[in-house]
């Protein structure tokens, strides 16, 4: 029977290493994803996951179980990321208007547009990254707390009373925050949602 | 329930989160409300586009630069770690215990024979007495230590 998070964790504490490996292992993907989806930079993404993880290792002497872990391991991930974001808000907006049209690839390099790759469904494939690529950037266009909500929300699939202990805001401001970003999403993505429905 | 208050409801119900109660509440009210209907299929279409992203991998030296980031931090000593080890302070201690006892016990008084009473003292007439400064110098006999007869 797989130890819970919580064991996991009490086990580093006592001075098992291979429960630290356990927990990277369970929690690398998501976090790696989450942070991705936060920043829109792989290598920075994984930076700040990489950081989540020390951070995490360097607490384990002080470790309470007070909490779920998901929203400790969590908190430290959006901090990490708010932070991040907040610092590098600037930077992004210098990015030149002459760079290339790119695919942020999902891989993490971003891509340029090639169009005379040799792909047969060329135009089917330049229609689903165009979709895809639509609803990055409606996320990314999120306000940075709605966009970690919707984040933890959907993919995360945390409840309500976590992702408020992780953003600190009750659950009714948490709930007034989802709701504004998917009314946001829902007018920035109209076309496809529209689509959607037919 | 008003359109308002289906505010902090409506996502929840997309999602299936609501409780039994809240739900049926929500549900009453879509049936009379065109707009909120129109609301929830709107919220359930943008969820289904947010499931379209793909998930990444980290990459394969994810796992390795986080234990190569472990093993760098410095190694954290607690105040025990101030304290030698046990053989070091059982022998330290040994030492200090017997530097006291050595220092705090009395000193005895010099043993003095008892023929050496008498010599003491009349110590003063000895050490002034010439007559004994004015004495020949023994002489070492040649045989086997005899002493001289003329003496």
């Amino acid at each position: 029977m797989a130890r819970s998070d919580v064991q996991l964790m009490l086990d580093v504490k006592a001075g098992d290493e291979q429960s630290f490996t356990l927990l990277l292992h369970r929690y690398r993907t998501p976090l790696v994803n989450f942070l991705y989806r936060m920043v829109r930079n792989r290598e920075q993404a994984e930076d700040l996951a990489q950081e989540v993880f020390l951070r995490v290792y360097k607490a384990r002497e002080d470790y309470v179980p007070s909490a779920k872990f998901t929203t400790w391991l969590f908190r430290i991930a959006t901090n990490l990321a708010l932070n991040s974001v907040r610092d590098t808000r600037y930077q992004r907006m210098e990015i030149s208007l002459d760079a290339p049209v790119t695919v942020d690839a999902e891989e993490g390099d971003e891509k340029t547009l090639d169009v005379a790759e040799k792909n047969p469904n060329i135009e089917q494939h330049l229609v689903e990254e165009t979709r895809k690529k639509m609803i990055r950037h409606a996320i990314e266009k999120l306000p940075e707390k709605q966009r970690a909500a919707v984040l933890l929300h959907k993919y995360q699939e945390l409840d309500y009373g976590e992702i408020s202990k992780i953003l600190q805001c009750s659950e009714s401001a948490l709930k007034s925050l989802l709701f504004r970003a998917y009314e946001t999403l829902r007018v920035e993505l109209a076309p496809l949602v529209a689509q959607h429905g037919k | 329930m008003s359109c308002s208050r289906m505010e902090n409801k409506i996502l929840g119900y997309v999602d299936g989160r609501l409780k039994e109660s809240e739900r049926l509440e929500v549900e009453k009210h879509l049936a009379t409300c065109a707009a909120c209907r129109l609301r929830v299929n709107e919220f359930r279409a943008v969820s289904s586009l947010l499931d379209e992203l793909p998930v990444i991998e980290p990459s394969p030296a994810f796992d390795l630069r986080v234990h190569a980031r472990v093993a760098a931090l410095p190694v954290k000593q607690s105040w025990w770690a101030w304290f030698p080890a046990p053989r070091v302070a059982i022998a330290a201690a040994m030492l200090l215990l017997a530097t006291v006892w050595v220092g705090t016990r009395p000193n005895p008084a010099p043993q003095i024979a008892q023929d050496d009473i008498p010599v003491l003292e009349n110590l003063d007439v000895l050490s002034n007495f010439d007559v004994l400064t004015e004495l020949p110098q023994p002489v070492q006999a040649d045989d086997g230590g005899q002493a001289n007869p003329q003496m």
